[in-house]
């Protein structure tokens, strides 16, 4: 059977014509405006708490609108965003180091690999600035001189100093300010919180997204809540590899709901490695830990010269230590991006030069910064990172170097959304990490939470109001025979699950559907591995389908049927993440393809090929998806072969 | 490592709840402390019976979505840790294991080691934050902020809202989640237009929410995986005052 079927080409018709730098103000100009005593009669449902879920949320309540918000956590101060350490990009040249809009905006296009939309991206360079006097205004602690104004360093990717930080837990600052944001409008009485409920459906009627059906997590109630918009702000699915830096509960069910409805799926193989965590350290592990990028500007990357070398470090000599990075990538060192310092931390590996108990890690050195720098100095700038390290692996860094392995980390992927951040079902809005937006095929470290922050702040408010705008839309409630049966749909699959009745663990078919994907469509993907895989994924579906165990009944606090859920939907995307793999026969940012190298082993694109988004529609279950491309024109920033060398 | 858990299992808010034990076998020192609850759970679903409901998400120690009573401790017996960051390496082979969820009226139980902390999501909406609607902004650099203010804010905003420091109160107080709060925004210029109306609608939330009153047991700061300062309350009592005697800042000039 033919794995795709390939339709209709797609294009993005929101962005207007005319310069870059002119586009987001004519759209913002162009877009048609809600009448602030017309707003309260409008209700939008935001599915998400994170950085893009809290502040759109928070936004479109001060905006007048009425908003129900919906996260899994207990509260929505606790969605992943949480857990971003390094910082927020932002192109305000406090530094006069020679940022600009327009460098940030071509930083971003060429770190994707050319794969991303230039509009969008102009659009993100230009309001990072605005995130920056939001967070200020809201209290967010970011990190200060001496003078009192803001702190800025480096990040992979960029030769300039423009990621603003809070110690190592700016994603944690930037998300209580929206969470706050967010509280302060749930006490005025402009948002309906709903913590501990998960969306299971999207209800579609007459082609338009109008509600959701959600289950509380803690009665198993079942309702279908309906609204005028939906927005959803659910997050990326790095968890189809069972072990990732994410949070246990991050999930694509939101998204892949959604999908199944009508919305396209676009990239979904655009998967970020991230180079620097924690290395594995055996079969129960649950989650892997970043240590973030930010410390790749003082710890040098390195591993022994010679193969299968046990020594301890400190036994190997400085002529005997290969800085690889710095070696072949002379100009940006141990900041080369994301893609690029993990594939070459896995070639070491593979070529018997790994180093710790599994052989699968490289040492990330900080013995030349603190002898530069002192410890104390050290301390200040990292102080929570390495005692975090100590509390995981029982060493102290500052006496021995880190040992990192590349880890799943963060998805480019996602719904596909046009200019307004609208998907291809009317009324259905994706922001943040759950769209595929703004990152290509490779995103920048610092740039998520720019990104999460940009749609819910800035963007979709204008977006969505003209959506809204062109309303009313037709009355409907919860017992629209299309409401209906979304919810039936939900409960069977829930009696589904715990008919089973099986003999193995939720929990062990995702960790056995994380290797196959961690083998086949990780850091390196070929061809002969991404069929191999497809089949396992397609038999290991169907032995989940028989033989899954899942406890307790639906009308009460049940985990291993949340994951069962979950993990039922993980198997599905599975596929088309392998499918996408496959189809694309190119290597480009965090998709590489063996078939595809050039001669010194980095990617190689097919711009003449494969300059599109690949944009999925879904058919049946089984049957093959339909293949939409979007081209991708570059009027400003040349696709050139992306050197860092 | 072998050990004998002994773990509070209680059906739903109704039931009374009990301990019951559970040994658990051939646990690596590696393992973090939930890890080590996950292998016990696929135990009990493939025998047929119900996993031990407990709450947690990142396993990073930052979104404060776990927490755990173990033996008597907050997050157990490791200083400015959580319960996910916390490793089997802190216990010794052959030791029993007593966990409990969070004890405190404020947070009723849910399930097991599971309990409803949302009482701290209505103290933040009662003021814990600074009013700033999207788009209003200024220019971030138009204030600087002296470098010993932005730390010391830093310092309190840290907290991540586990509830440690209420399940280690005698009292069942939340003063320390509220008063790093209220430390947090009153360092910081921008947060001084609210900063007495602030401090009036937080502590009354709190007292609204059943937590108790805090007597400076001096029990929260240990506990607090982020070590957020105990003279944090103190600084949330002189506002507290200053704010009652100023009728709440509504006098102009104040």
């Amino acid at each position: 059977m033919e794995l795709f079927t390939e339709g209709d080409p797609i294009a993005d018709t929101k962005a207007p014509a005319g310069p870059v730098e002119k586009r987001w103000e004519t759209r913002r100009f162009e877009a048609k405006l809600v009448n602030p005593a017309n707003r309260r009669k409008l209700t939008v449902i935001v599915v998400g708490t994170g950085l893009a879920g809290g502040s759109a949320a928070a936004t479109l309540a001060e905006q007048g609108y009425h908003v129900k918000s919906y996260c899994y956590q207990d509260s929505p101060r606790r969605a992943h965003s949480i857990a971003a350490q390094g910082g927020i990009n932002a192109a305000k040249n406090y530094r006069n180091d020679g940022d600009s809009v327009h460098r940030l905006f071509y930083d971003t296009v060429k770190g994707g690999d050319f794969r991303s939309r230039e509009s969008n991206v102009h659009r993100l360079a230009e309001v990072s600035v605005n995130i920056i006097d939001q967070c200020v205004a809201q209290g967010v602690p970011f990190a200060r001189e001496y003078g009192g104004l803001l702190d800025t360093r480096s990040f992979g990717g960029a030769q300039v100093q423009r990621t603003f930080y809070a110690r190592g837990q700016t994603g944690q600052q930037l998300l209580l300010g929206a969470y706050q944001a967010l509280e302060r409008q749930i006490g005025l009485g402009n948002v309906e919180m709903n913590a501990r409920h998960e969306m299971l459906e999207l209800v579609v009627i007459d082609g338009k997204a109008r509600g959701i059906v959600v289950r509380d997590l803690v009665t198993g109630e079942i309702s279908t809540e309906m609204a005028d918009a939906v927005v959803l702000a659910s997050g990326g699915y790095g968890n189809v590899f069972y072990l990732s830096t994410n949070a246990k509960g991050c999930n694509v069910t939101a998204t892949w709901r959604a999908h199944r409805k009508g919305a396209y799926f676009a990239n979904p193989c655009y998967t970020q490695i991230h180079p620097t965590c924690i290395p594995v350290s055996g079969d129960h592990q649950s989650k892997l830990t970043l240590m973030s990028e930010s410390l790749r500007n003082d710890g040098r990357v390195w591993v022994p010269k010679t193969k299968g070398d046990d020594r301890s470090p400190k036994d190997i000599g400085e002529d005997e230590r290969d800085y690889y990075l710095e070696r072949i990538y002379p100009s940006f060192g141990n900041l080369v991006p994301r893609d690029i310092a993990s594939r070459a931390a896995k070639n070491v590996c593979d070529e018997g030069r790994g180093v710790g108990p599994t052989k699968l890690g490289v040492y990330l050195d900080f013995a030349d910064a603190i002898d530069r720098l002192g410890r104390k100095a050290i301390e200040a700038k990292y102080g929570n990172l390495f005692e975090m390290y100590e509390r995981i692996t029982g060493e102290d860094p500052y006496e021995v170097p880190m040992r990192i392995y590349p880890a799943v980390h963060y998805t480019m992927g996602g719904l596909w959304v046009d200019y307004d951040l609208q998907s291809t079902i009317p009324g259905l809005f994706v922001i943040g990490e759950a769209n595929f937006s703004d990152h290509g095929a490779n995103r920048l470290g610092a740039s998520a939470l720019m990104q999460g922050l940009a749609d819910g702040y800035f963007v979709l408010p204008t977006t969505i109001a003209n959506y809204l705008a062109s309303g009313p839309l037709d009355t409907v409630d919860a017992s629209h025979p299309a409401a209906v049966e979304a919810r039936t749909d939900v409960e069977d699959r829930i009696q589904r699950l715990l008919a089973v009745n099986g003999d193995r663990t939720v929990d062990s078919f995702h960790r056995e559907l994380g290797q196959i994907m961690w083998e086949h469509c990780g850091m390196e993907r070929s061809e002969a591995g991404l069929r191999k895989a497809i089949g396992e994924i397609r038999d290991l579906r169907e032995q989940f389908w028989q033989r899954v165990k899942v406890s307790g009944t639906g009308e009460e606090l049940n985990q291993s049927l949340e994951k069962a859920g979950r993990v039922a939907d993980f198997f599905e995307l599975a596929e088309l993440m392998c499918i996408d793999a496959l189809h694309r026969e190119e290597s480009c940012g965090g998709h590489f393809r063996a078939e595809h190298q050039t001669p010194d082993g980095e990617a190689q694109r097919d711009d003449d090929r494969f300059a599109y988004v690949a944009a999925w529609e879904f058919t049946a279950t089984g049957e093959p998806s339909v293949l939409h491309k979007e081209d991708l024109k570059f009027e400003y920033v040349h696709p050139t072969q992306r050197s860092y060398k | 490592m072998n050990l004998t858990l002994r773990i509070w299992r209680q059906k739903g808010p109704e039931d009374k709840g009990r301990m019951v034990t559970y040994p658990v076998d051939d646990v690596s020192p590696d393992m973090s402390f939930l890890e080590m609850l996950d292998v016990l759970n696929e135990r009990l679903i493939l025998a047929g019976e119900d996993p031990v409901a407990f709450d947690h998400d990142c396993r990073e120690g930052i979104c404060g979505m776990c927490g755990l009573m173990i033996n008597g401790d907050a997050h157990g017996p490791q200083r400015g840790t959580t319960a996910c960051q916390l490793h089997m390496r802190q216990f010794t082979d052959g030791e029993t294991i007593d966990i409990e969820p969070w004890r405190a009226s404020a947070f009723p139980v849910v399930k097991d080691l599971v309990v409803n902390r949302s009482a701290f999501d209505k103290i933040i909406a009662a003021g814990g934050y600074i009013t700033a609607p999207t788009g209003s902004a200024p220019e971030a650099h138009s204030t600087p902020v002296a470098k010993a203010n932005a730390d010391a804010a830093f310092e309190s905003a840290a907290c991540i809202g586990c509830g440690a420091c209420v399940a280690a109160c005698p009292n069942g107080s939340g003063m320390l989640f509220t008063a790093a709060k209220l430390t947090q925004l009153s360092l910081l210029p921008q947060g001084q237009p609210e900063r007495y109306t602030r401090v009036i609608g937080m502590v009354d939330a709190h007292d609204e929410a059943g937590f108790g009153g805090c007597t400076n047991a001096g029990e929260c700061t240990p506990a607090c995986p982020k070590g957020i300062p105990l003279n944090t309350i103190g600084r949330l009592n002189r506002d507290y005052l200053a704010a009652t005697a100023k009728g709440a800042g509504n006098t102009p000039g104040s």
